[in-house]
């Protein structure tokens, strides 16, 4: 089965400019991955409502990669939710697993919004950020821009394409369809402020049962990329579950790296004139003489 | 097949032991087209570059360099786009860079260097078009008597600054690009543009050298002021690689494999010290010298490119 361009992006533009007139609270994801089961009934509710083949080149039967429980490795321009299967086992009889449903962040900051020089990213009223599939041209600037390794090419459709939050769900109200899956409720969506007060309150609870390494990721609007919308609760170091610690945009290059290069046009601009004119022959011609 | 088991002497790592944060995002499939781009996109900006300073500063002499300075950089801007159009998830829609398709307004992002590019381009084609028009015009190929406007001081002089500015840009913008994204080793330093500006230079001096020779074209003149200025070019891209290898930090142990061994003997030594050792004084060096430039500007991007589109995440492994 293909995956089919999503349904409401072929309308998206005419929603985005009515959306543009009702912002609303700003919406999101917090996953508790203490209490990810990795059932894996996210990916399978994402795939099925997206329409999303099982493998990224569109066959229906994944490999088997060796890696755990872990069989999709990996989020993809068609695997758009992704349970990760973390093996934390210093002795063969004492160890966990980490389990966690890993998604696009939909970062406050974007940084493939911010390249993406098609304009085919935008934000939506809810604050998420959308690829909108009939104008991306596949170009996958934004798949470097992406500090998660999020965004990747649908080799169907030929475009980046990457979690939508359900726009087409949450536009009429619906919920979207990974956290609606969830049995254990590790993904649960609403608003932001009242997510991260839910969030807040499970940590300090955990830290009160003895784990101290409990924290937040992403919940911090004076954090990095101005917080992330899909925030998650961790019981390791962002590195254990393959995140970044400090995720950043971009454009941090741009200023430093246009500066030297220009710099460099100009002294090589310099070297040029100074080495091509015409009057260094004069000089040439004299020094063979002599 | 086991991802674990893929790739160019793959590496696996702990996410724990990753020397920076750039190393858990997702390559972009920047590959051969890319490569290619990058490689003839800095011979099309350096060919102008160098034809421009020559039309400014030259002598009457050097129209034969002048003049295959065009055609290449002409030649090359097309194969440019041609490439970049193609590597595209959906070529057809390659205008999109260009003009919104809801809008139909112009769609520009001064601070995505991928926008400016393909507006860079677009304006660095006009400049090696205006050249390649008055080259061709200078052959009496063109008789047209309205292009003879071509022929004044001001047109001249402003189809030379667009055509240094605008090859300085394309042979550039390039590395600008890799650095404004999150990338292993594209990321982790800024001096990844002024190095291809370089490159670009010495490649497309190297190019005229070659095609000059297979044109039976000889201006000794003109070839000794190239030659010293690809000299300059290749010494100061030697000393911008190291900076930029000792810019990455603990990031350059990517290059602790197959492709460190590329960057040293492909670019450092086969690229940049054999043709400096050669120079360009004998005859018959000159095409040796030049074919070997090429060759190590051709690697250092395979080596960028390449070498960090090897590094990502599997599962809870990062491989390179």
């Amino acid at each position: 089965m293909g995956a089919r361009p999503l349904p409401i992006l072929g309308e998206a533009r005419a929603v985005m400019a009515q959306a543009t007139a009702n912002t609303v609270e700003p919406m999101g994801f917090f996953t508790d991955t203490t209490v990810c089961i990795g059932c894996k009934a996210c990916e399978v509710a994402c795939k099925e409502w997206n329409q999303l083949p099982a493998r990224g080149d569109g066959g229906a039967h994944l490999e088997m990669s060796g890696l755990s429980y872990d069989n999709t490795v990996r989020l993809d321009g068609t695997t758009w939710r992704h349970v990760k299967f973390i093996e934390q086992f210093p002795e063969p009889y004492n160890g966990r697993w980490l389990m966690m449903s890993d998604v696009c962040k939909h970062c406050v900051q974007a940084p493939c919004l911010e390249v993406c020089p098609t304009g085919a990213i935008i934000r939506t009223e809810f604050d998420t950020v959308v690829i909108q599939s009939d104008t991306c041209n596949g170009c996958r600037d934004c798949i470097a821009a992406c500090p998660f390794g999020v965004i990747d090419i649908n080799h169907v459709s030929g475009t980046a394409q990457k979690c939508t939050l359900c726009y087409d769900r949450t536009s009429v109200g619906l919920e979207p369809a990974c956290s609606k899956a969830c049995p254990t409720d590790s993904i649960q969506f609403g608003p932001i402020s009242e997510l991260q007060q839910r969030a807040q309150r499970r940590v300090e609870q955990l830290q009160a049962q003895g784990e101290s390494k409990a924290q937040l990721y992403g919940a911090d609007r004076n954090g990095p990329l101005g917080g992330l919308n899909a925030f998650f609760l961790l019981v390791d170091e962002p590195e254990a579950y393959g995140l970044p610690r400090n995720p950043k945009l971009p454009t941090r290059n741009l200023a430093k790296s246009s500066m030297l290069s220009t710099l460099g046009a100009v002294a090589m601009t310099a070297i040029g004139a100074l080495t091509l004119r015409a009057k260094r022959l004069v000089a040439v011609a004299r020094e063979k003489q002599t | 097949m086991n991802p674990l088991a893929s790739g160019f002497w793959p590496l696996a790592l702990s996410l724990q032991g990753i020397p920076s944060d750039t190393f858990y995002t997702g390559p972009p499939h920047f590959r051969w087209w890319i490569v290619l781009y990058f490689f003839v996109g800095g011979i099309s900006g350096g060919a102008l570059l160098v034809a421009s300073l020559l039309r400014l500063f030259g002598a009457r002499e050097d129209t034969h360099f002048i003049r295959l300075g065009v055609y290449i950089s002409f030649i090359g801007c097309v194969i440019s786009a041609i490439l970049l159009v193609v590597d595209l998830g959906v070529p057809l829609r390659f205008w999109h860079m260009l003009v919104q398709d809801n809008t139909g307004r112009p769609m520009f992002k001064w601070w995505s260097p991928m926008s400016v590019g393909a507006w860079g381009l677009l304006v660095f084609g006009f400049f090696s078009f205006l050249g390649t028009v008055r080259a061709l015009w200078d052959d009496r190929r063109l008789t047209w008597s309205t292009l003879e406007f071509l022929e004044r001081p001001t047109t001249t002089v402003f189809g030379a600054v667009g055509g240094i500015i605008g090859g300085l840009f394309l042979a550039g913008y390039t590395g600008v690009l890799l650095s404004v994204t999150n990338r292993p080793i594209w990321a982790d330093s800024e001096w990844l543009g002024l190095l291809f500006l370089l490159s670009g230079i010495s490649t497309s001096v190297a190019a005229l050298f070659l095609v000059s020779r297979w044109r039976g074209i000889r201006v000794p003149s003109t070839e000794e002021r190239l030659g010293q200025f690809d000299r300059i070019a290749l010494i100061l891209e030697f000393v911008v690689l190291v900076i930029f290898i000792v810019s990455l930090g603990s990031v350059a142990k990517a290059f602790l494999n197959a492709w460190g061994i590329l960057l040293l003997l492909g670019v450092v030594g086969v690229g940049i010290v054999m043709p400096l050792r050669m120079g360009r004084e004998a005859a018959h060096n000159v095409a040796t010298a030049s074919i070997l430039v090429l060759f190590g500007g051709f690697v250092l991007r395979v080596v960028v490119l390449l070498g960090s589109e090897q590094i990502h995440v599997v599962g809870a492994q990062v491989i390179r």
